[in-house]
């Protein structure tokens, strides 16, 4: 249980953990209630978490971790359309918020208010339950798969570390709701130190000033993230000694930037999925990862240890840092009957180094926040000039990728009279009335046909 | 027209498309204060590698990531003129 582990003895005073505008202090984390001290009655419910900020997140996370039966981590991008099929998924009966209107005008759910500042909660609620983490990840039709993780899978790569000399002060451009960003906030509460967390509200100036006037040793992002932030100047307001990529493609430019900006800090990237959990760490400042990690991982399972293959070119890890399984009834198995999770992460070998290539099923990453293209191209088909379509990734020195669309018009004469720029527009409009901005087509592109396979389905590049 | 003002006015037109307001631009202005965000950026360098036929941060043997606005013509004219030498 979360909370038990800061209410120990060896919590020093002065740990915190710090959102954009307030911060709270761990201790006080742990002796106290942000539910107004109604926790006990959400004992063995299972619960949404629906919070406007991460620090609301994250001290919901540790007040209902051991007490809850199950708690659904609402991302901040959360697309309210989809509350009803989440709630019936994944079982929800109660809502914990510091929302005005957490379920969008649904109603026949309890809301509990979350609030901050914390309250002083004496009574000790009883706790000890296995709590299911419930982390959200896109979905080929929009609506989000809800993917079952533990307390202790989730912290499965965590070291208990000897307590460093000077305590680490966590960062991450991430927003804890999702996999990357929860792994550096347990990291925070569980392996020592004070974390500070990003805020969307700010820019990145603002933030990387904060980060600096903190004091942030650890700092960890996805490599469009790191771009961005080699792009401002205040970058030089921090030096943080351990510098960490995940959740894209690492190309040797961004890496070789960071180690000219940082050149004393440990420069790493790392492997995880929400699905897979942690894989791996590469730490020699090369892209790719070295062959000899999958092949050492042959064998029977060991506690701690994960274990890789390559099937079909795709990326495959077993280890007890897996989700168990999907919640959604139409989902395909998570792990297969070996106990390996199937990343869909495409890879090459060279040499003695994998590289990544790209993602099954056509799905983009665009600066670590994944496309699935049939939710685009839905939304293009159903505009009434439009016959189908076909998106995919266009690779990026920015974000890794962009989101581009080859367009089939259903009469393309027609079209010509109303004009491609109007056309073209008119598309787009629907893309941005539905779909986040970085889902939303970069390009569009008019073509006369779509290749299509034998067995009848849009053949699709690798993104 | 010169690199400058194909990049000005790509700029602009992604500014429109993508609801930013876009700050006067001089040498000095840092990239990111001009309103335009990372995926605006990301979309420039590709509309800009369509129009002007090369993307100096692909084609750069050292990695680089200009951090103002005068960085960057001058990241992209350089680009222009080590192609031009090549051809």
């Amino acid at each position: 249980m979360l909370r038990n582990t800061l209410a120990t003895g060896s919590t020093p005073e002065g740990r915190m953990l710090w959102g954009a505008e307030a911060g709270v202090r761990l201790t006080d984390l742990a002796h106290g209630t942000s539910l107004g001290g109604r926790l006990a009655e959400l004992a063995g419910r299972r619960v949404l978490v629906r919070a406007s900020d991460q620090l609301t997140a994250a001290v919901a996370l540790v007040e209902l971790d051991g007490v809850a039966a199950r708690m659904a981590l609402c991302p901040p991008d959360l697309n309210e359309a989809h509350l009803a099929s989440i709630i019936e998924t994944a079982g929800i009966d109660a809502v914990v918020s510091d929302l005005a209107d957490p379920l969008a005008g649904l109603s026949g759910l309890e809301v509990f208010s979350l609030a901050l500042p914390l309250k002083p909660m004496d009574d000790r609620t009883a706790g000890g339950l296995a709590t299911e983490w419930v982390m959200f990840t896109s979905g080929t039709t929009g609506v989000p798969k809800l993917v079952v993780h533990s307390l202790e899978g989730l912290t499965g790569a965590i070291r208990a570390a000897p307590a460093p000399a000077l305590a680490p002060v966590w960062g991450t451009f991430y927003d804890i709701r999702r996999y990357g960003g929860l792994q550096i906030l347990l990291r925070a509460l569980l392996a020592g130190g004070s974390m500070i967390l990003s805020d969307a509200h700010e820019a990145a100036a603002d933030h990387l000033a904060r980060l600096g006037r903190l004091g942030v040793t650890h700092l960890s992002g996805t490599p469009s993230h790191w771009r961005r932030a080699l792009m401002t100047p205040a970058i030089a307001a921090i030096a943080p000694g351990y510098v960490r990529m995940s959740g894209e493609v690492v190309d040797q430019a961004v890496l070789d930037s960071l180690k000219a900006q940082f050149p004393s800090a440990a420069i790493g990237h790392a492997y995880a999925s929400t699905e897979a959990g942690v894989g791996f760490e590469v730490n020699d400042g090369r892209e790719g990862f070295p062959a000899a990690l999958v092949e050492a991982g042959a064998g029977p399972s060991k506690a701690g240890r994960v274990e890789m293959r390559v099937v079909e070119g795709s990326l495959q890890l077993r280890s007890t840092r897996a989700a168990s399984r999907y919640l959604n009834a139409d989902a395909p198995r998570l792990v297969d009957a070996d106990g390996f999770v199937d990343s869909g992460d495409m890879v090459e070998r060279r040499g003695d180094r994998y590289h990544f290539v790209g993602r099954r099923g056509g799905i983009i990453n665009v600066g670590g926040l994944k496309v699935h293209p049939e939710e685009v191209e839905a939304v293009i088909n159903r505009h009434p000039a439009v016959r189908m379509s076909l998106v995919k990734g266009r690779r990026n020195p920015i974000t890794g990728a962009i989101v581009v669309a080859e367009v089939v018009l259903n009469a393309p004469q027609a079209a010509a009279e109303i004009g491609q720029a109007a056309l073209r527009e008119s598309i787009l409009a629907a893309c941005r009335a539905e779909l986040a901005p970085f889902k939303t087509p970069a390009m569009v592109k008019f073509v006369p046909a779509l290749a299509v396979s034998a067995s009848g389905k849009l053949e699709r590049p690798l993104a | 027209m010169s690199i400058r003002a194909v990049i000005v006015a790509q700029m602009g037109e992604i500014a429109a498309s993508q609801q930013k307001i876009l700050t006067p631009l001089s040498d000095e202005l840092v990239l990111l204060d001009c309103g335009l965000d990372s995926l605006c950026f990301a979309i420039l360098v590709a509309q800009l590698e369509d129009e002007l036929g090369f993307d100096p941060f692909t084609a750069s043997e050292d990695a680089y990531f200009p951090v103002t606005f005068g960085d960057f013509v001058a990241f992209y004219e350089a680009g222009a003129s080590a192609r031009s030498h090549a051809a």
